[in-house]
């Protein structure tokens, strides 16, 4: 055991430098999920009837929005091991609360400024009691998943709010000059480029990767454990409270049950974007990725008049193969390395 | 060696996506069969939107609806959420619009949310028929309404006060609290009690959320907060049914009295050991069948949703577009032990 030990950590120096640059960047994981990206969809274009014109792209960015917002943050929180299963309740919560404020004549931008501070204080719960208190964050998230979403239902019943400034309902669904470009593109970029760039520039970000592979060595060499996770989660409250609202704008309606269910669509974006759930690896373009290939085969699907639960099984069988694969592949790996085959680091030294 | 390793990895990444062209195909040959329907049919291709599948009553006006369809051959496609919600459905009406079908028929989730999804449909040249709970008038062409809100609120409270005795206290187990049709007919209720029935008194709404398990719940709870109930309406068929369930073993059979809006085929049983006398309901089946005819008019520009339009519905005869786009059904039907084994929806 100890000899092999030694030899996967040999391996691991090699393993990023023995390879030219085009397939370090090309073989890996990401690109598998962007090159079934580009394939589903040139399938889809072909096939599909009605999935080739621009419409598409619209309804496509429109519905998958609020997975790719709350998508950026949960990728972060999911590298450094955690988990937030209380995202789709936090998003229910922000909506119904800016309907809520707005039909007690707060003016819309106030009621959504409140809903988003909401947002960043129920990350912020979690936050304190996943790393401070050192609970597993499985279990601590599903309080406010179950405590902002009855919160919600409370409030409202199971009425609806219904009127919200033109403008900004407008604005949710506007799209760009006559291309079909939706606005709200927009705000998901500039999200985008921060998130990229905290994640893949900065040593906060390496502190993230670090804290995913083991959270001791981390804190031994300097990462703030606690304060990074903290972080995190108040990130990913703020940006569901956000995806909240635009869910409320697209729809024109706050409703307590708006965006149930949203967290395992996230999650299942997030993991078939080749993020591992054990922490420590992954990257924003797999998972950008990943929320595509699920917004575009779930709209190729219903254009073929599939029904949503096959919809659904389709979406399952994937994530279940895109798991067993990554698995698949560290076994295959592991299996090279086994006694009696010429460990790789001498076949790289000698040929 | 290391080339094998990429191999593997090259391979299962191969493996994933021949997989996913599998599927892709498999979908592609389900979609040449609806493309050569929608050619054969010309513009005649309608597109059901229930509130959600699996749902019973739904299942029952799409047969209706087909077998419209198949009379003029057009084509019929059902596609929906597996749950009731109003967002769900946007996407499925944005696909219709994607796919540019002559017209939709929806039973609405929520009366506004829809909405915008409904109007760019339309401003695509697509029909949009609403049935079963409407939309705001502004978003749709016609409005298929089952029954009048006064029909069916006097219906269910006539077979109440029948029921009780004209006196006493009943309560109400309804779907949804914004549940557009359920509202409109409960308010009716309270008028109608209130001007032909003033010793009963309506003591309590629950809402059920058209789910079982809360409907049965709700039942449970009415009858322990109010030990002098002695009737419940439930007007809504899965609110009506999980009460039948609670009150059919529980100590109050027989005495509580249950009615409501009900189908055949859920109520059978009840209706069978004496749980519930009567109660009410139109035709699903008719209904689906009117909104498919109302779609192909709307289609061949028979009529425009003006109110005075008349158009033929096959075995149902000949229809007139009321005031808003709105054409009634009928009167709603009552069901009793007499009957109902004459019927199978």
């Amino acid at each position: 055991m100890t000899a092999t030990t030694t030899d996967t950590a040999t391996v691991r120096t090699y393993r990023d430098f023995d390879r030219p640059l085009w397939q370090r960047i090309l073989l890996t994981r990401e690109m598998a999920i962007i090159a079934l990206l580009v394939i589903v969809t040139i399938v889809a274009s072909l096939t599909v009837r009605g999935f080739g014109q621009p419409i598409t792209l619209t309804f496509l960015l429109l519905d998958v929005m609020p997975i790719l917002l709350i998508a950026l943050p949960m990728t972060l929180v999911i590298i450094t091991g955690e988990i937030d299963l209380s995202v789709a309740s936090m998003a229910g919560l922000a909506s119904v609360l800016t309907g809520v404020l707005t039909q007690a004549g707060l003016p819309f931008e106030v009621a959504a400024i409140v809903a988003i501070l909401v947002g960043a204080i129920g990350g912020a719960v979690n936050g304190f009691l996943v790393p401070v208190v050192g609970l597993p964050s499985l279990a601590v998230t599903i309080g406010p998943l179950a405590l902002s979403r009855g919160l919600a239902v409370g409030l409202l019943g199971t009425t609806a709010v219904t009127d919200f400034p033109e403008f900004w309902t407008d604005l949710a669904k506007a799209r760009v000059g006559n291309t079909n470009i939706p606005v709200v593109l927009f705000l998901f970029l500039v999200l985008l480029v921060v998130f990229t760039v905290l994640l893949h520039f900065t040593p906060f970000g390496r502190g993230i990767y670090s804290i995913g592979l083991s959270s001791e060595a981390a804190r031994f060499s300097g990462v703030r454990v606690e304060r990074t996770k903290f972080i995190l989660f108040v990130l990913t409250g703020t940006v569901s409270a956000l995806a909240g609202i635009y869910y409320t704008l697209r729809y024109g309606s706050a409703r307590g049950d708006n965006a149930t269910g949203l967290e395992l669509q996230v999650i299942a974006a997030v993991l078939l974007g080749g993020v591992s759930i054990f922490g420590g690896r992954g990257a924003i373009h797999g998972v950008i990725a990943g929320v595509l290939l699920i917004g575009v085969l779930a709209s190729a699907l219903r254009l073929a008049n599939v029904t949503s639960d096959v919809i659904n099984i389709i979406t399952g069988v994937l994530l279940v193969l895109s798991v067993v694969a990554s698995s698949f592949l560290a076994w295959l790996r592991k299996r090279r390395r086994s006694p009696g085959r010429t460990p790789r680091v001498e076949a790289s030294t000698a040929g | 060696m290391s080339y094998k390793k990429h191999r593997a990895g090259a391979l299962t990444a191969l493996a994933v996506s021949v997989a996913l062209l599998a599927t892709g195909c498999a979908v592609d040959s389900g979609t040449g069969g609806t493309e050569g329907g929608g050619e054969g049919g010309g513009d005649l291709s309608i597109t059901f939107v229930p509130k959600n599948l699996g749902n019973p009553y739904f299942d029952t006006s799409s047969d209706g609806a087909q077998e419209a369809i198949d009379e003029f051959e057009g084509t019929f496609a059902e596609v929906g959420p597996a749950e009731a919600s109003p967002d769900a459905q946007v996407s499925y009406i944005n696909t219709a619009t994607q796919q540019g079908v002559g017209a939709l028929a929806v039973s609405a989730n929520d009366p506004q949310a829809i909405c915008d999804a409904l109007n760019e449909a339309r401003d695509a040249g697509v029909k949009v028929v609403t049935f079963d709970s409407d939309t705001n008038p502004d978003c749709r062409d016609l409005f298929i309404n089952q029954a009048d809100a006064e029909g069916i609120a006097k219906v269910q409270v006539d077979l109440i006060a029948e029921q009780i005795g004209g006196a006493g206290e009943i309560a109400i187990l309804s779907a949804s609290a914004n549940a557009t049709n359920q509202n409109a007919w409960i308010e009716r209720m309270e008028e109608y009690l209130a001007s032909d029935y003033p010793d009963i008194t309506l003591v309590e709404t629950v809402y059920g959320d058209d789910d079982d398990q809360t409907s049965f719940d709700k039942t449970a709870a009415l009858l322990q907060t109010h030990p002098n109930l002695k009737g419940i309406i439930s007007p809504t068929t899965v609110g009506i049914a999980a009460a039948a369930r609670y009150l059919s073993t529980s100590a109050f059979k027989g005495t509580v009295a249950l009615t409501g809006l009900g189908t055949p085929n859920q109520m059978r049983e009840f209706v069978e050991d004496g749980t519930v006398t009567a109660f009410a309901l139109w035709n699903p089946a008719d209904l689906g069948y009117l909104t498919a005819y109302a779609a192909k008019a709307l289609i061949e520009g028979e009529i425009t949703g003006e109110e005075g339009d008349t158009f033929s519905a096959g075995k149902l005869g000949d229809y007139e577009v009321g005031a808003d786009g709105v054409v009634l059904l009928g009167d709603p039907f009552v069901f009793d032990a007499e009957n109902i084994g004459d019927f199978d929806f």
